[in-house]
């Protein structure tokens, strides 16, 4: 746990806070696991550059991550801390969807499931920063900026790969078949996000999908492989129903914290 | 402690000046444009500070080397505030604090390139001057460099690799 120097400034809020919580929460759980994930092949990237990129894509989530955390910790009101919140809660209890915590596999897993994630977040952020939750917004805007550069890092990768040689277009495929399951859980809203939804609080996800299918499609067709059709989607992270792999991660993510309850550094 | 005059908000300002940003040294946090605000109430002292980008591990380091640099003035009532919004963009950096950063070797932003709102995958890469030896050929390396908010260059003439202080508005 980090002691920090420094208050936030806080936005209002004309939302219904405990509306809003369970929200703020999906995001912050759904950036930090992401981030957690790429941190991993901090030191095993296939070059010193992308190691050092992929370090930096988890460095922004993470600050991503703390904003939410520190916002759903105030919006709860029950004293516990953003640290509370990240390092003393069980799988069961996490929001995220389930393809961010899908492990690493091999690099052309870890960009499919980036370029996933990172044509939903850039859209999603694009709508949030101009929402009428004036805490969310600011957020938001901070990191939509940052969303740019790892959706184009993930593009540029998924055309790299696809219209790179036999062996990195037919790594690619294999891992779009392995993820793209995941993606229709990240648009299908949740009960928390109905709620906000119904208030305009949250963008309806159907207005923000042609515009990622469109880009997805675009980025596909360059990279020359097949886009698929017709894919089922495999959800439950956003209710609690997580997959094996999220106690593993989490074992490692939590394990100072519990091993050492209230340590700082 | 000194016993002090009662803080203007220009005495403040002064004394901000002097905080270097712990990750480019050569840099005041004033240089970068990452104070935001600064109000004086009687002896209580509010400095507003942002982050250039979300994760940025030096916030801490700069809200204690500001509360450290104004406590030496025997100032006692002080506030640290972060804000994230309007987020920080490289338009607030000074003029003086680019002709600082070049000369510290790393190139500075060049204004009008950020990736911002368009994706221009596989664009042409910004051009940046060498900040070595001055040359305009030189290509990008990687995105993502030594901080987050600077991308890796290499220059063609005299191959130097160099960071470059991405646009970021």
């Amino acid at each position: 746990m980090l002691t920090q120097d420094f208050t936030n400034a806080t936005a209002t809020s004309a939302t219904e806070p405990s509306l809003l919580f369970p929200f703020v929460l999906q995001l912050a759980d759904t950036s930090l696991i992401l981030a957690h994930r790429l941190s991993e092949w901090c030191g095993h990237g296939p070059i010193l550059e992308q190691d050092l990129a992929m370090a930096n894509i988890a460095l922004d989530l993470l600050g991503e991550a703390r904003s939410y955390y520190q916002y759903a910790a105030e919006l709860e009101g029950k004293g516990r801390t953003e640290d509370d919140l990240a390092y003393l809660r069980s799988a069961v209890e996490y929001r995220n969807p389930l393809l961010v915590e899908q492990p690493n596999g091999d690099f052309a897993h870890t960009v499919v499931r980036q370029f996933l994630f990172d044509n939903y977040h850039y859209h999603l952020l694009k709508a949030l920063k101009d929402g009428p939750d004036t805490h969310l917004a600011g957020i938001a805007e901070k990191s939509f900026k940052e969303a740019a550069y790892h959706l184009k890092w993930s593009s540029e990768w998924i055309i790299r790969l696809g219209d790179g040689t036999a062996e990195s277009w037919q790594r690619l495929d294999k891992a779009i078949a392995a993820l793209w399951r995941f993606a229709g859980e990240l648009t299908t809203p949740a009960p928390a996000e109905t709620a906000l939804q119904e208030i305009g609080v949250v963008p309806d996800y159907a207005t923000l999908l042609p515009a990622m299918q469109a880009y997805a499609a675009q980025v596909l067709a360059e990279a020359t492989v097949p886009e698929p059709t017709a894919v089922f989607a495999q959800q439950g992270g956003k209710i609690g129903r997580h997959s094996e792999h999220l106690g593993y991660l989490l074992s490692e993510l939590q394990y100072m914290q519990r091993t050492y309850p209230g340590m700082t550094w | 402690m000194v016993a002090t005059a009662a803080p203007t908000e220009a005495r403040i300002w002064q004394l901000l000046e002097e905080v270097s940003d712990p990750e480019v040294p050569v840099l005041s946090i004033l240089d970068l444009g990452i104070v935001r605000g600064v109000a004086v109430d009687g002896e209580q002292i509010t400095v507003t500070i942002t982050p250039t980008y979300s994760g940025c591990p030096a916030m801490n380091t700069i809200a204690t080397d500001i509360r450290l640099r104004l406590l030496a003035e025997g100032y006692t009532k002080l506030t640290i505030k972060n804000q994230l919004s309007p987020a920080w963009t490289t338009d607030w950096m000074s003029q003086a604090g680019r002709e600082k950063l070049e000369a510290y070797g790393i190139a500075p932003p060049v204004d009008g390139t950020a990736t911002g709102h368009m994706l221009n995958l596989f664009g042409k890469d910004t051009a940046v001057r060498c900040p070595i030896c001055k040359s305009e050929h030189t290509h990008l390396v990687s995105q993502f460099g030594s901080t987050a908010c600077k991308a890796h260059y290499q220059c063609d003439d005299c191959l130097e690799p160099f960071d470059y202080f991405k646009c970021h508005a």
